[in-house]
Protein backbone atom coordinates (compact mmCIF):
# COMPACT_ATOMS: atom_id res chain seq x y z
CA UNK A 1 0.00 0.00 0.00
CA UNK A 2 1.32 3.37 -0.97
CA UNK A 3 0.44 6.23 1.33
CA UNK A 4 0.15 9.72 -0.10
CA UNK A 5 -0.62 12.77 2.01
CA UNK A 6 -1.00 16.13 0.32
CA UNK A 7 -1.46 19.34 2.26
CA UNK A 8 -2.85 17.44 5.23
CA UNK A 9 -4.12 19.83 7.90
CA UNK A 10 -5.65 19.05 11.25
CA UNK A 11 -6.92 21.09 14.17
CA UNK A 12 -8.01 19.58 17.47
CA UNK A 13 -10.31 22.51 18.05
CA UNK A 14 -11.51 23.77 14.67
CA UNK A 15 -14.05 26.14 16.21
CA UNK A 16 -11.58 28.05 18.36
CA UNK A 17 -11.08 31.69 17.46
CA UNK A 18 -7.31 31.58 17.48
CA UNK A 19 -6.97 28.05 16.25
CA UNK A 20 -3.55 26.55 16.19
CA UNK A 21 -3.34 23.60 13.88
CA UNK A 22 -1.58 20.43 14.96
CA UNK A 23 -0.89 19.71 11.29
CA UNK A 24 -0.30 22.60 8.92
CA UNK A 25 -0.07 20.94 5.53
CA UNK A 26 1.81 17.67 5.60
CA UNK A 27 3.15 16.44 2.26
CA UNK A 28 4.55 12.94 2.47
CA UNK A 29 4.68 9.83 0.32
CA UNK A 30 5.34 6.48 1.97
CA UNK A 31 6.18 3.81 -0.57
CA UNK A 32 5.28 0.18 -0.13
CA UNK A 33 8.26 -1.57 1.44
CA UNK A 34 9.55 1.51 3.24
CA UNK A 35 10.92 1.32 6.76
CA UNK A 36 10.15 4.94 7.54
CA UNK A 37 11.41 6.72 10.64
CA UNK A 38 9.49 9.80 11.74
CA UNK A 39 11.42 12.19 13.94
CA UNK A 40 10.75 15.67 15.30
CA UNK A 41 10.36 17.50 18.57
CA UNK A 42 7.53 16.82 20.98
CA UNK A 43 4.39 18.57 19.75
CA UNK A 44 5.49 18.69 16.12
CA UNK A 45 2.48 16.62 15.04
CA UNK A 46 3.94 13.14 14.63
CA UNK A 47 1.26 11.33 16.60
CA UNK A 48 -1.49 13.41 15.04
CA UNK A 49 -0.26 12.49 11.57
CA UNK A 50 0.02 8.76 12.08
CA UNK A 51 -3.45 8.57 13.63
CA UNK A 52 -4.79 9.68 10.25
CA UNK A 53 -3.36 6.62 8.56
CA UNK A 54 -6.08 4.28 9.87
CA UNK A 55 -8.86 6.80 10.21
CA UNK A 56 -8.64 7.29 13.96
CA UNK A 57 -8.52 11.00 13.25
CA UNK A 58 -10.68 11.97 10.27
CA UNK A 59 -9.41 14.30 7.58
CA UNK A 60 -11.19 17.59 8.20
CA UNK A 61 -12.94 19.90 5.79
CA UNK A 62 -10.36 21.70 3.64
CA UNK A 63 -7.82 19.47 5.36
CA UNK A 64 -6.01 18.26 2.26
CA UNK A 65 -6.02 14.76 0.79
CA UNK A 66 -4.89 11.40 2.08
CA UNK A 67 -4.68 8.17 0.12
CA UNK A 68 -3.84 4.93 1.89
CA UNK A 69 -3.56 2.25 -0.76
CA UNK A 70 -6.97 2.18 -2.45
CA UNK A 71 -8.66 4.07 0.36
CA UNK A 72 -9.31 7.73 -0.20
CA UNK A 73 -9.62 9.19 3.28
CA UNK A 74 -10.10 12.76 2.13
CA UNK A 75 -13.04 14.72 3.51
CA UNK A 76 -16.18 14.31 1.43
CA UNK A 77 -18.96 15.69 3.55
CA UNK A 78 -20.13 15.48 7.08
CA UNK A 79 -22.76 12.80 6.43
CA UNK A 80 -20.50 10.39 4.58
CA UNK A 81 -19.74 8.01 7.39
CA UNK A 82 -16.99 5.72 6.37
CA UNK A 83 -16.42 2.31 7.78
CA UNK A 84 -12.79 2.00 8.72
CA UNK A 85 -12.82 -1.67 9.65
CA UNK A 86 -11.18 -2.87 6.47
CA UNK A 87 -8.62 -0.12 6.58
CA UNK A 88 -7.77 -0.73 10.22
CA UNK A 89 -7.19 -4.36 9.50
CA UNK A 90 -4.65 -3.44 6.84
CA UNK A 91 -2.98 -0.64 8.78
CA UNK A 92 -2.00 -1.96 12.20
CA UNK A 93 -1.24 0.63 14.85
CA UNK A 94 0.81 0.22 17.99
CA UNK A 95 0.52 3.12 20.41
CA UNK A 96 3.05 4.37 22.91
CA UNK A 97 3.16 2.05 25.93
CA UNK A 98 0.95 -0.53 24.18
CA UNK A 99 1.12 -2.74 27.27
CA UNK A 100 -1.38 -0.39 28.90
CA UNK A 101 -4.13 -1.47 26.53
CA UNK A 102 -4.13 -5.15 27.51
CA UNK A 103 -7.38 -6.20 29.15
CA UNK A 104 -8.29 -9.83 28.64
CA UNK A 105 -8.01 -12.70 31.11
CA UNK A 106 -5.43 -14.61 29.10
CA UNK A 107 -2.74 -13.72 26.63
CA UNK A 108 -4.55 -15.85 24.07
CA UNK A 109 -7.82 -13.99 24.24
CA UNK A 110 -6.11 -10.62 24.24
CA UNK A 111 -4.22 -11.44 21.07
CA UNK A 112 -7.38 -12.92 19.54
CA UNK A 113 -9.41 -9.79 20.32
CA UNK A 114 -8.50 -7.90 17.15
CA UNK A 115 -8.69 -11.01 15.02
CA UNK A 116 -12.24 -11.77 16.15
CA UNK A 117 -13.26 -8.18 15.52
CA UNK A 118 -11.85 -8.04 12.03
CA UNK A 119 -12.44 -11.62 10.87
CA UNK A 120 -15.52 -12.88 12.72
CA UNK A 121 -15.97 -15.81 10.37
CA UNK A 122 -12.76 -17.67 11.16
CA UNK A 123 -13.07 -21.14 12.63
CA UNK A 124 -11.68 -21.95 16.09
CA UNK A 125 -8.72 -23.77 14.55
CA UNK A 126 -7.90 -20.90 12.24
CA UNK A 127 -8.03 -18.47 15.15
CA UNK A 128 -5.72 -20.66 17.20
CA UNK A 129 -3.38 -21.04 14.27
CA UNK A 130 -3.15 -17.31 13.67
CA UNK A 131 -2.73 -16.48 17.35
CA UNK A 132 0.03 -19.05 17.73
CA UNK A 133 1.89 -17.68 14.72
CA UNK A 134 1.60 -14.15 16.04
CA UNK A 135 2.76 -14.97 19.55
CA UNK A 136 5.71 -16.99 18.27
CA UNK A 137 6.55 -14.22 15.82
CA UNK A 138 7.07 -11.70 18.61
CA UNK A 139 9.52 -14.07 20.25
CA UNK A 140 7.35 -15.53 23.00
CA UNK A 141 6.73 -19.20 23.67
CA UNK A 142 3.10 -19.82 22.75
CA UNK A 143 2.49 -22.76 25.07
CA UNK A 144 4.17 -21.02 27.97
CA UNK A 145 2.22 -17.78 27.84
CA UNK A 146 -1.10 -18.46 26.15
CA UNK A 147 -3.05 -19.23 29.32
CA UNK A 148 -1.27 -16.73 31.53
CA UNK A 149 -2.84 -13.47 32.55
CA UNK A 150 -1.19 -10.69 30.55
CA UNK A 151 -0.77 -8.78 33.81
CA UNK A 152 1.57 -11.45 35.18
CA UNK A 153 4.13 -10.88 32.43
CA UNK A 154 7.15 -8.61 32.54
CA UNK A 155 6.99 -5.17 30.93
CA UNK A 156 8.86 -6.25 27.82
CA UNK A 157 6.74 -9.36 27.42
CA UNK A 158 3.55 -7.33 27.77
CA UNK A 159 4.69 -5.06 25.00
CA UNK A 160 5.34 -8.07 22.79
CA UNK A 161 1.88 -9.45 23.52
CA UNK A 162 0.36 -6.10 22.57
CA UNK A 163 2.23 -6.18 19.27
CA UNK A 164 1.16 -9.77 18.65
CA UNK A 165 -2.40 -8.50 19.07
CA UNK A 166 -1.82 -6.19 16.12
CA UNK A 167 0.14 -8.37 13.70
CA UNK A 168 -2.30 -11.25 14.20
CA UNK A 169 -4.52 -9.42 11.69
CA UNK A 170 -1.77 -9.63 9.06
CA UNK A 171 -1.66 -5.89 8.39
CA UNK A 172 0.18 -4.62 5.36
CA UNK A 173 1.40 -1.52 7.14
CA UNK A 174 2.58 -1.46 10.74
CA UNK A 175 2.65 1.93 12.43
CA UNK A 176 4.35 2.31 15.80
CA UNK A 177 4.31 5.44 17.97
CA UNK A 178 7.49 5.64 20.06
CA UNK A 179 7.62 1.86 20.60
CA UNK A 180 11.01 1.79 22.33
CA UNK A 181 10.21 4.48 24.91
CA UNK A 182 11.17 3.15 28.34
CA UNK A 183 13.27 0.22 27.08
CA UNK A 184 16.93 -0.23 28.01
CA UNK A 185 19.57 -0.29 25.22
CA UNK A 186 19.48 -4.08 24.98
CA UNK A 187 15.68 -4.07 24.93
CA UNK A 188 15.79 -1.50 22.15
CA UNK A 189 18.13 -3.64 20.05
CA UNK A 190 15.99 -6.72 20.57
CA UNK A 191 12.91 -4.76 19.68
CA UNK A 192 14.41 -3.49 16.45
CA UNK A 193 15.49 -6.99 15.43
CA UNK A 194 11.91 -8.03 16.05
CA UNK A 195 10.68 -5.28 13.72
CA UNK A 196 13.14 -6.34 11.01
CA UNK A 197 11.95 -9.91 11.36
CA UNK A 198 8.31 -8.82 11.17
CA UNK A 199 9.04 -6.74 8.11
CA UNK A 200 10.66 -9.68 6.40
CA UNK A 201 7.93 -12.20 7.26
CA UNK A 202 4.67 -10.38 7.96
CA UNK A 203 4.23 -6.74 6.99
CA UNK A 204 5.26 -4.82 3.93
CA UNK A 205 5.71 -1.34 5.30
CA UNK A 206 6.79 -0.09 8.73
CA UNK A 207 6.37 3.44 10.03
CA UNK A 208 8.04 4.15 13.33
CA UNK A 209 8.05 7.34 15.41
CA UNK A 210 11.12 7.69 17.59
CA UNK A 211 13.26 10.19 19.42
CA UNK A 212 16.30 7.96 19.15
CA UNK A 213 18.33 9.28 16.21
CA UNK A 214 20.83 6.43 16.27
CA UNK A 215 18.04 3.92 16.11
CA UNK A 216 16.36 5.66 13.18
CA UNK A 217 19.65 6.14 11.35
CA UNK A 218 20.57 2.50 11.83
CA UNK A 219 17.27 0.85 10.95
CA UNK A 220 15.24 3.01 8.59
CA UNK A 221 15.65 3.35 4.87
CA UNK A 222 13.74 6.64 4.86
CA UNK A 223 13.42 9.43 7.38
CA UNK A 224 10.80 12.17 7.63
CA UNK A 225 11.43 15.14 9.89
CA UNK A 226 8.39 16.86 11.39
CA UNK A 227 8.57 20.43 12.61
CA UNK A 228 5.64 22.61 13.60
CA UNK A 229 3.00 20.49 11.87
CA UNK A 230 4.88 20.02 8.61
CA UNK A 231 7.36 17.64 7.03
CA UNK A 232 10.48 19.73 6.61
CA UNK A 233 12.78 16.99 5.35
CA UNK A 234 12.24 13.59 3.83
CA UNK A 235 14.65 11.16 2.26
CA UNK A 236 17.33 8.59 2.96
CA UNK A 237 19.12 9.05 6.32
CA UNK A 238 22.30 10.15 4.61
CA UNK A 239 20.59 13.15 3.02
CA UNK A 240 18.34 14.02 5.94
CA UNK A 241 21.15 14.05 8.48
CA UNK A 242 23.67 15.68 6.15
CA UNK A 243 23.35 19.17 7.60
CA UNK A 244 24.31 19.23 11.27
CA UNK A 245 23.37 22.89 11.65
CA UNK A 246 19.93 22.34 10.23
CA UNK A 247 19.32 19.43 12.58
CA UNK A 248 20.36 21.51 15.54
CA UNK A 249 18.05 24.33 14.47
CA UNK A 250 15.22 21.82 14.48
CA UNK A 251 16.15 20.91 18.04
CA UNK A 252 17.26 17.40 17.12
CA UNK A 253 20.33 15.50 18.13
CA UNK A 254 22.77 14.07 15.64
CA UNK A 255 23.22 10.31 15.24
CA UNK A 256 26.61 9.16 16.49
CA UNK A 257 27.84 8.15 13.03
CA UNK A 258 27.00 11.59 11.65
CA UNK A 259 28.81 13.23 14.53
CA UNK A 260 31.89 11.07 14.03
CA UNK A 261 31.87 11.69 10.29
CA UNK A 262 31.87 15.42 11.01
CA UNK A 263 34.72 15.10 13.54
CA UNK A 264 36.80 13.12 11.06
CA UNK A 265 36.09 15.67 8.37
CA UNK A 266 37.43 18.40 10.65
CA UNK A 267 40.67 16.45 10.70
CA UNK A 268 40.71 16.25 6.94
CA UNK A 269 39.42 12.71 6.55
CA UNK A 270 36.36 12.33 4.35
CA UNK A 271 34.23 9.30 5.06
CA UNK A 272 31.33 8.51 2.80
CA UNK A 273 28.93 5.95 4.26
CA UNK A 274 25.21 5.20 4.55
CA UNK A 275 25.49 6.18 8.25
CA UNK A 276 24.71 2.76 9.68
CA UNK A 277 27.29 1.53 12.15
CA UNK A 278 28.45 -1.25 9.81
CA UNK A 279 28.51 1.04 6.81
CA UNK A 280 30.48 3.64 8.74
CA UNK A 281 33.06 1.17 10.01
CA UNK A 282 33.53 -0.36 6.58
CA UNK A 283 34.03 3.07 5.09
CA UNK A 284 36.62 3.89 7.77
CA UNK A 285 38.43 0.60 7.13
CA UNK A 286 38.53 1.10 3.40
CA UNK A 287 39.74 4.67 3.88
CA UNK A 288 42.50 3.30 6.10
CA UNK A 289 43.45 0.56 3.64
CA UNK A 290 43.34 3.02 0.79
CA UNK A 291 45.94 5.07 2.59
CA UNK A 292 43.60 7.83 3.65
CA UNK A 293 44.56 7.41 7.29
CA UNK B 1 -10.92 16.58 25.67
CA UNK B 2 -8.27 18.82 27.12
CA UNK B 3 -10.72 21.35 28.54
CA UNK B 4 -12.61 19.77 31.33
CA UNK B 5 -15.78 21.60 32.16
CA UNK B 6 -16.09 20.24 35.65
CA UNK B 7 -14.78 22.74 38.17
CA UNK B 8 -14.90 25.36 35.44
CA UNK B 9 -13.05 28.08 37.35
CA UNK B 10 -13.34 31.50 35.74
CA UNK B 11 -10.07 33.22 36.51
CA UNK B 12 -10.69 36.88 37.21
CA UNK B 13 -10.21 38.91 40.34
CA UNK B 14 -13.47 40.03 41.89
CA UNK B 15 -15.36 40.68 45.08
CA UNK B 16 -16.81 37.17 45.07
CA UNK B 17 -13.56 35.49 44.04
CA UNK B 18 -11.86 37.05 47.03
CA UNK B 19 -14.44 35.80 49.49
CA UNK B 20 -13.59 33.01 51.91
CA UNK B 21 -14.32 29.63 50.32
CA UNK B 22 -15.91 28.34 53.54
CA UNK B 23 -18.36 31.22 53.61
CA UNK B 24 -19.11 30.76 49.93
CA UNK B 25 -19.94 27.11 50.49
CA UNK B 26 -22.18 27.92 53.43
CA UNK B 27 -23.88 30.71 51.52
CA UNK B 28 -24.49 28.41 48.57
CA UNK B 29 -26.14 25.92 50.87
CA UNK B 30 -28.24 28.67 52.43
CA UNK B 31 -29.21 29.86 48.96
CA UNK B 32 -30.28 26.35 47.94
CA UNK B 33 -32.38 26.08 51.10
CA UNK B 34 -33.95 29.44 50.31
CA UNK B 35 -34.89 28.31 46.80
CA UNK B 36 -36.46 25.16 48.23
CA UNK B 37 -38.41 27.21 50.76
CA UNK B 38 -40.34 29.05 48.06
CA UNK B 39 -43.94 27.90 48.39
CA UNK B 40 -45.61 26.35 45.41
CA UNK B 41 -46.66 28.96 42.87
CA UNK B 42 -45.24 31.89 44.87
CA UNK B 43 -43.13 32.94 41.93
CA UNK B 44 -42.20 36.21 43.62
CA UNK B 45 -39.74 34.22 45.77
CA UNK B 46 -37.97 33.10 42.61
CA UNK B 47 -37.81 36.67 41.43
CA UNK B 48 -35.87 37.51 44.58
CA UNK B 49 -33.49 34.60 44.05
CA UNK B 50 -32.98 35.59 40.41
CA UNK B 51 -32.26 39.16 41.38
CA UNK B 52 -29.71 37.94 43.91
CA UNK B 53 -28.03 35.74 41.29
CA UNK B 54 -27.81 38.64 38.85
CA UNK B 55 -26.23 40.86 41.49
CA UNK B 56 -23.82 38.08 42.52
CA UNK B 57 -22.84 37.67 38.86
CA UNK B 58 -22.06 41.34 38.58
CA UNK B 59 -20.02 41.28 41.78
CA UNK B 60 -18.21 38.16 40.58
CA UNK B 61 -17.45 39.71 37.17
CA UNK B 62 -18.58 36.46 35.57
CA UNK B 63 -20.49 36.83 32.28
CA UNK B 64 -24.10 35.71 32.65
CA UNK B 65 -23.65 33.44 29.64
CA UNK B 66 -21.17 31.32 31.64
CA UNK B 67 -23.80 30.69 34.27
CA UNK B 68 -26.49 29.98 31.71
CA UNK B 69 -24.22 27.44 30.06
CA UNK B 70 -24.22 25.37 33.23
CA UNK B 71 -27.85 24.55 32.51
CA UNK B 72 -26.85 22.73 29.35
CA UNK B 73 -25.53 19.84 31.39
CA UNK B 74 -28.91 19.24 33.03
CA UNK B 75 -31.10 20.22 30.10
CA UNK B 76 -32.31 16.68 29.56
CA UNK B 77 -33.21 16.32 33.21
CA UNK B 78 -35.12 19.60 33.18
CA UNK B 79 -37.08 18.71 30.06
CA UNK B 80 -37.81 15.24 31.37
CA UNK B 81 -39.19 16.46 34.67
CA UNK B 82 -41.31 19.17 33.08
CA UNK B 83 -42.74 16.74 30.55
CA UNK B 84 -43.69 14.46 33.41
CA UNK B 85 -45.43 17.34 35.17
CA UNK B 86 -47.27 18.51 32.07
CA UNK B 87 -48.56 15.14 30.88
CA UNK B 88 -49.30 13.39 34.12
CA UNK B 89 -51.08 16.10 36.00
CA UNK B 90 -54.79 15.53 36.33
CA UNK B 91 -55.94 18.42 38.46
CA UNK B 92 -56.76 21.95 37.33
CA UNK B 93 -58.57 23.40 34.35
CA UNK B 94 -58.01 21.56 31.11
CA UNK B 95 -56.33 23.66 28.45
CA UNK B 96 -55.84 21.03 25.82
CA UNK B 97 -57.08 17.50 25.46
CA UNK B 98 -56.08 15.04 22.77
CA UNK B 99 -56.46 11.28 22.98
CA UNK B 100 -55.05 10.28 26.35
CA UNK B 101 -53.02 13.47 26.77
CA UNK B 102 -54.53 16.15 28.96
CA UNK B 103 -52.76 19.39 29.67
CA UNK B 104 -54.01 21.48 32.55
CA UNK B 105 -53.07 24.90 33.81
CA UNK B 106 -51.85 23.46 37.10
CA UNK B 107 -49.66 21.01 35.20
CA UNK B 108 -48.06 23.88 33.31
CA UNK B 109 -47.60 25.88 36.50
CA UNK B 110 -45.97 22.93 38.19
CA UNK B 111 -43.65 22.30 35.27
CA UNK B 112 -42.59 25.94 35.25
CA UNK B 113 -42.15 25.94 39.00
CA UNK B 114 -39.96 22.87 39.10
CA UNK B 115 -37.91 23.93 36.10
CA UNK B 116 -37.21 27.26 37.73
CA UNK B 117 -36.22 25.59 40.95
CA UNK B 118 -33.68 23.29 39.26
CA UNK B 119 -32.31 26.04 37.05
CA UNK B 120 -31.87 28.47 39.94
CA UNK B 121 -30.11 25.89 42.06
CA UNK B 122 -27.75 24.78 39.32
CA UNK B 123 -26.90 28.36 38.38
CA UNK B 124 -26.20 29.20 42.02
CA UNK B 125 -23.89 26.23 42.48
CA UNK B 126 -22.09 26.93 39.25
CA UNK B 127 -21.41 30.43 40.52
CA UNK B 128 -19.58 28.80 43.40
CA UNK B 129 -17.40 26.64 41.17
CA UNK B 130 -16.82 29.50 38.74
CA UNK B 131 -15.43 31.74 41.46
CA UNK B 132 -13.62 29.18 43.63
CA UNK B 133 -10.69 27.01 42.54
CA UNK B 134 -11.00 23.28 43.21
CA UNK B 135 -8.17 23.52 45.71
CA UNK B 136 -9.91 26.28 47.64
CA UNK B 137 -13.10 24.26 47.56
CA UNK B 138 -11.41 21.18 48.98
CA UNK B 139 -9.71 23.28 51.66
CA UNK B 140 -13.01 24.94 52.51
CA UNK B 141 -14.79 21.62 52.83
CA UNK B 142 -12.01 20.24 55.00
CA UNK B 143 -12.26 23.22 57.29
CA UNK B 144 -16.05 23.04 57.45
CA UNK B 145 -15.95 19.34 58.22
CA UNK B 146 -13.21 19.60 60.83
CA UNK B 147 -15.63 19.82 63.80
CA UNK B 148 -16.65 16.30 62.81
CA UNK B 149 -13.14 15.15 63.73
CA UNK B 150 -14.51 15.01 67.27
CA UNK B 151 -16.57 12.01 66.23
CA UNK B 152 -13.55 10.58 64.36
CA UNK B 153 -14.68 11.67 60.91
CA UNK B 154 -11.54 11.85 58.69
CA UNK B 155 -12.09 15.39 57.41
CA UNK B 156 -8.55 15.89 56.14
CA UNK B 157 -8.47 12.60 54.28
CA UNK B 158 -11.88 13.33 52.82
CA UNK B 159 -10.68 16.64 51.42
CA UNK B 160 -7.46 15.02 50.18
CA UNK B 161 -9.40 12.36 48.31
CA UNK B 162 -11.50 15.06 46.76
CA UNK B 163 -8.59 17.15 45.54
CA UNK B 164 -6.74 14.13 44.21
CA UNK B 165 -9.84 13.05 42.32
CA UNK B 166 -10.20 16.52 40.82
CA UNK B 167 -6.54 16.59 39.89
CA UNK B 168 -6.80 13.30 38.02
CA UNK B 169 -9.91 14.00 35.97
CA UNK B 170 -7.99 15.49 33.02
CA UNK B 171 -5.36 12.73 33.22
CA UNK B 172 -8.05 10.07 33.13
CA UNK B 173 -9.77 11.74 30.19
CA UNK B 174 -6.52 11.71 28.23
CA UNK B 175 -5.92 8.10 29.16
CA UNK B 176 -9.46 7.10 28.17
CA UNK B 177 -8.99 8.81 24.84
CA UNK B 178 -5.77 6.88 24.26
CA UNK B 179 -7.24 3.51 25.19
CA UNK B 180 -10.34 4.04 23.06
CA UNK B 181 -8.13 4.78 20.09
CA UNK B 182 -5.92 1.76 20.75
CA UNK B 183 -8.91 -0.59 20.90
CA UNK B 184 -10.53 1.00 17.87
CA UNK B 185 -7.28 0.32 16.02
CA UNK B 186 -7.85 -3.33 16.93
CA UNK B 187 -11.29 -3.23 15.38
CA UNK B 188 -13.35 -2.53 18.48
CA UNK B 189 -16.72 -1.04 17.64
CA UNK B 190 -18.49 1.11 20.20
CA UNK B 191 -21.17 2.56 17.98
CA UNK B 192 -23.24 -0.32 16.68
CA UNK B 193 -25.24 -3.16 18.15
CA UNK B 194 -27.83 -3.26 20.88
CA UNK B 195 -27.35 -1.97 24.38
CA UNK B 196 -25.87 -5.23 25.74
CA UNK B 197 -23.38 -5.43 22.94
CA UNK B 198 -22.35 -1.86 23.54
CA UNK B 199 -22.00 -2.38 27.27
CA UNK B 200 -19.81 -5.39 26.59
CA UNK B 201 -17.72 -3.36 24.18
CA UNK B 202 -16.77 -1.12 27.11
CA UNK B 203 -14.85 -3.87 28.91
CA UNK B 204 -11.68 -3.41 26.83
CA UNK B 205 -11.71 0.25 27.89
CA UNK B 206 -12.69 -0.06 31.52
CA UNK B 207 -10.20 -2.72 32.52
CA UNK B 208 -7.07 -0.97 31.26
CA UNK B 209 -8.41 2.24 32.77
CA UNK B 210 -8.90 0.60 36.14
CA UNK B 211 -5.50 -1.03 36.09
CA UNK B 212 -3.93 2.25 35.06
CA UNK B 213 -5.63 3.99 37.97
CA UNK B 214 -4.23 1.47 40.44
CA UNK B 215 -0.79 1.95 38.96
CA UNK B 216 -1.13 5.73 39.31
CA UNK B 217 -2.40 5.42 42.87
CA UNK B 218 0.65 3.35 43.74
CA UNK B 219 2.99 5.86 42.17
CA UNK B 220 1.28 8.76 43.89
CA UNK B 221 1.41 7.03 47.27
CA UNK B 222 5.14 6.40 46.80
CA UNK B 223 5.73 10.00 45.79
CA UNK B 224 3.82 11.29 48.82
CA UNK B 225 5.66 9.00 51.18
CA UNK B 226 8.99 9.98 49.66
CA UNK B 227 8.12 13.54 50.65
CA UNK B 228 7.25 12.50 54.18
CA UNK B 229 3.51 12.92 54.00
CA UNK B 230 2.05 11.60 57.24
CA UNK B 231 -1.49 12.89 57.25
CA UNK B 232 -3.13 15.90 58.76
CA UNK B 233 -1.18 16.05 61.99
CA UNK B 234 0.96 19.16 62.31
CA UNK B 235 0.27 20.16 58.73
CA UNK B 236 -0.02 23.86 58.00
CA UNK B 237 -1.83 25.53 55.12
CA UNK B 238 -0.04 27.29 52.30
CA UNK B 239 -2.97 29.65 51.90
CA UNK B 240 -4.86 30.63 55.00
CA UNK B 241 -8.43 31.70 54.47
CA UNK B 242 -9.53 34.80 56.27
CA UNK B 243 -12.93 36.29 56.86
CA UNK B 244 -13.18 39.88 55.62
CA UNK B 245 -15.84 42.55 55.19
CA UNK B 246 -16.73 40.89 51.88
CA UNK B 247 -17.88 37.78 53.68
CA UNK B 248 -19.97 39.82 56.09
CA UNK B 249 -21.64 41.60 53.19
CA UNK B 250 -22.23 38.26 51.47
CA UNK B 251 -23.82 36.89 54.62
CA UNK B 252 -26.08 39.92 54.84
CA UNK B 253 -27.13 39.59 51.21
CA UNK B 254 -28.09 35.94 51.57
CA UNK B 255 -29.84 36.64 54.87
CA UNK B 256 -31.84 39.25 53.01
CA UNK B 257 -32.77 36.72 50.32
CA UNK B 258 -33.88 34.24 52.96
CA UNK B 259 -35.88 36.91 54.72
CA UNK B 260 -37.42 38.10 51.43
CA UNK B 261 -38.47 34.60 50.47
CA UNK B 262 -39.98 33.98 53.91
CA UNK B 263 -41.83 37.28 53.56
CA UNK B 264 -43.26 36.41 50.15
CA UNK B 265 -44.30 33.07 51.56
CA UNK B 266 -46.26 35.02 54.14
CA UNK B 267 -44.30 33.67 57.07
CA UNK B 268 -43.29 37.06 58.38
CA UNK B 269 -45.77 38.68 60.70
CA UNK B 270 -45.67 42.47 60.15
CA UNK B 271 -46.37 42.93 63.85
CA UNK B 272 -42.86 41.62 64.68
CA UNK B 273 -41.33 44.65 63.08
CA UNK B 274 -43.04 46.90 65.61
CA UNK B 275 -40.80 45.50 68.30
CA UNK B 276 -37.90 47.21 66.59
CA UNK B 277 -37.45 50.65 68.14
CA UNK B 278 -37.89 52.80 65.08
N1 LIG C 1 -5.99 15.21 22.18
C1 LIG C 1 -5.51 16.45 21.93
N2 LIG C 1 -6.28 17.53 22.15
C2 LIG C 1 -5.82 18.78 21.88
N3 LIG C 1 -4.60 19.04 21.39
C3 LIG C 1 -3.78 18.00 21.16
C4 LIG C 1 -4.19 16.65 21.41
N4 LIG C 1 -3.17 15.83 21.06
C5 LIG C 1 -2.18 16.63 20.64
N5 LIG C 1 -2.53 17.93 20.69
C6 LIG C 1 -1.69 19.08 20.25
O1 LIG C 1 -1.36 18.92 18.90
C7 LIG C 1 0.00 19.23 18.67
C8 LIG C 1 0.71 18.05 18.07
O2 LIG C 1 0.76 16.99 19.01
P1 LIG C 1 1.27 15.53 18.70
O3 LIG C 1 0.76 15.11 17.38
O4 LIG C 1 0.94 14.69 19.86
O5 LIG C 1 2.84 15.75 18.61
P2 LIG C 1 4.04 14.72 18.77
O6 LIG C 1 3.49 13.33 18.69
O7 LIG C 1 4.95 15.08 17.65
O8 LIG C 1 4.66 15.00 20.08
C9 LIG C 1 0.56 19.65 20.02
O9 LIG C 1 0.58 21.07 20.05
C10 LIG C 1 -0.39 19.11 21.02
O10 LIG C 1 -0.48 19.94 22.14
MG1 LIG D 1 3.56 11.78 20.14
Amino acid sequence: MRIVAKGLKYSYDPKAKFKSDALKGVDLVIEEGDFLGIIGRTGSGKSTFIQHLNGLLPVQKDGGTLLVGDYDLSFVNKKAKKSFKDLRKKVGMVFQYPEYQLFAETVFSDVAFGLKNFSPNLSEEEVEDRVRTAINAVGLNYFEVKDKSPFDLSGGQKRRVAIAGVIVNKPEVLVLDEPVAGLDPKGKDEFMSLLHYLKKEFVKTIVIVSHDMDLVCENCNKVAVFADGKVVKHGVPKDVFSSAIEMQNLGLELPLTVYLTALLQERGINIDSDLTVDGFINAVISAKNGGGL
Amino acid sequence: MREVTFGQYYPVSSFVHKMDARIKILLTIAYIVAVFLVKEFYFLGYAIATLFLLLACIFARVPIIKILKSIKAILFFVIFSSVLQIFFNESGNTILEWEFIKITDIGLYKAGFITLRIVLIVMGTSLLTLTTTPVELADGIESLLSPLKLIKFPAHEFALIMSIALRYIPTLMDETDRIIKAQKARGADFESGNIFKRAKALIPILIPLLIGSFRRADELADAMEARCYTGAKGRTKYKKQRITYRDILGLLAVALVLFGICATNGWVNPNWLIVLPI
